[in-house]
């Protein structure tokens, strides 16, 4: 299953016993049951798991490239998320996506363009 | 029926001039050179390569091998399970004989990489990421930081205490001739060196690396009638963890390396107490620290705690990479998980040189993206 990239939603799925996957799979890796639902993300707030400042970045990603990994709380159930930052970050911080229409260049990768999306969300630290 | 290997060998791993299809050969031509039995015995050979294709535009590298090497009308196949292709490519040798499908199978795994830049050969690994990660840049290196964050938040590790596996890798690897790197560091040269990805640093990270490895396998009688010199893959097993990284419940615990070191064990009707060495896939010295724990060597959160001890040290209780480890020995991707097993190898027959340890039980534990694919092998001495 690709993810969503016709609208700027950051969008978990749901399975019927409510696991909350991000991204979506074609299945639920807990209970292997179908995901019939999504929940969007992009206007919550979530707290920082981990972060790193990575200096060495690959072609087409900005330098240096901080990132983190942010967990979400919806009706009881932990959805984790990856994603760049803006700014700085440090565990336990809460933080909320800010939509990015062109997170890295795709024409400087090794992946194929037109085989995903390039937009997404960056996370800032709510003050 | 019970597989053995009765020849090993390994290029230099380092930078070289010649190309993936030389350098599987250079590799392949050794092995069977020390091998006790003929070429004309060998009915399947395997090559471990992630990225040939992405790499040099060179695809269709176990039918050149084969042409190569004078073995043609052989079966075989290119196996690619990314940073995991060796341990995955031991599997595939193991099932071949131990099927009866082949009576002597040939495995060779190698990779070339030098030739592209470290963003170019960072961003051709970063593409086993999912797409949601990777749009964000993330890089294997990344998740290495981000784990070892977490892992020092949580357990109270001193940065130190990573750098300890560097240091103790980088020794093991001055007593291998094949290693890239034969300089001692100390903690100093890892923590003064630039950051890569916060809190690791340039010296965390294996290099980037061309080579090749090989091992002939066949049955146990087979071997026997041959030579007295040969190892029994005892146990073996693989087992996969989420694609996507971050979907773990928790970052800093290795179930794969958990679930497929448990069922090679199992197979070898030995625990880990019973293992006298190991080369596991430091790609990251956290990534050390975290298959200590998972193969139960170290309780959970006390990993960072063997190498500064000196547990793991060539002369400590439970050495770990005597080869230098790919931190030192280097990481040609479809190679390392072979090398690891050519090292036991010469660990178990008592060839290792100046990094020989005491051991007649070895363990290899070959990781493929952050532990997204694993493969674990057993190995006994035949004597």
């Amino acid at each position: 299953m690709t993810e969503d990239s016709d609208q700027p939603g950051l969008i978990a799925h749901r399975c019927p016993k409510g696991h909350l996957t991000y991204p979506g799979h074609t299945r639920c890796p807990e209970c292997d049951q179908a995901q019939t639902e999504t929940v969007d993300l992009s206007d919550r707030e979530g707290e920082v798991i981990t972060w790193t400042e990575n200096t060495a970045t690959p072609p087409g990603v900005r330098e240096p490239n901080t990132l983190a990994i942010v967990a979400f709380e919806v009706a009881g159930e932990s959805v984790r998320v990856i994603g760049q930052v803006d700014g700085a970050v440090e565990i336990g911080d809460i933080v909320e996506p800010v939509y990015v229409e062109q997170l890295r260049d795709p024409q400087a990768g090794i992946r194929e363009p037109a085989s995903q999306s390039w937009d997404g969300h960056r996370f800032r630290r709510v003050e | 029926m019970d597989v053995a290997i009765v020849a090993a060998s390994m290029t230099d791993f380092g930078e070289h001039d010649s190309w993936i299809r030389d350098l599987l050969a250079e590799a392949g031509q050794a092995c069977l050179d020390a091998a006790p039995l003929d070429r004309e015995a060998v009915e399947h050979l395997y090559v471990s390569n992630m990225a040939s294709g992405e790499f040099e535009g060179q695809t269709g590298v176990m039918n050149a091998l084969a042409h190569d090497l004078g073995l043609l009308g052989v079966y075989t196949q290119r196996v690619d399970q990314t940073s995991a292709s060796g341990g995955a490519g031991i599997y595939a040798a193991w099932q071949s004989v131990a099927s009866g499908a082949s009576e002597c199978t040939l495995l060779v795994g190698g990779e070339k990489m030098t030739h592209r830049s470290t963003g170019e050969a960072t961003d051709v690994i970063a593409s086993l990421t999912h797409p949601v990660e990777y749009k964000h840049g993330v890089t294997l290196p990344s998740f290495a930081g981000l784990t070892a964050r977490r892992y020092m938040d949580r357990f109270d590790a001193p940065r130190e205490s990573l750098a300890e596996v560097a240091v103790k890798n980088h020794a093991n690897g001055t007593n291998n001739p094949h290693a890239q790197f034969q300089t001692e560091i100390d903690v100093s040269t890892v923590l003064e060196s630039p950051i890569v990805a916060d809190p690791l640093r340039l010296y965390d990270f294996c290099p980037i690396t061309d080579g090749a490895a090989a091992l002939l396998f066949c049955p146990a009688d087979v071997a026997a009638e041959y030579t007295d010199d040969y190892v029994v893959v005892s146990g073996i097993a693989g087992a996969t963890d989420t694609h996507v990284v971050h979907e773990r419940a928790e970052p800093t615990w290795m179930t794969g390396v958990e679930e497929s070191g448990d069922e090679a064990l199992t197979m070898a009707g030995r625990s880990i107490d019973d293992v006298d060495v190991a080369e596991l896939h430091d790609m990251f010295t956290i990534l050390e620290v975290l298959q200590l724990e998972a193969l139960g060597v170290a309780d959970r959160g006390e990993g960072w705690q063997l190498a500064q001890d000196g547990v793991t040290a060539l002369d400590g209780a439970f050495p770990v990479n005597p080869s230098g480890g790919l931190k030192s020995k280097g990481h040609p991707l479809g190679a390392s998980g072979v090398a690891q097993v050519v090292e036991l190898y010469e660990q178990l027959l008592g060839r290792a040189g100046e990094r020989q340890v005491n051991a007649d039980i070895a363990l290899a534990c070959n990781v493929g993206g952050f532990g997204n694919c694993v493969t674990t092998t057993v190995l006994e001495g035949a004597r």
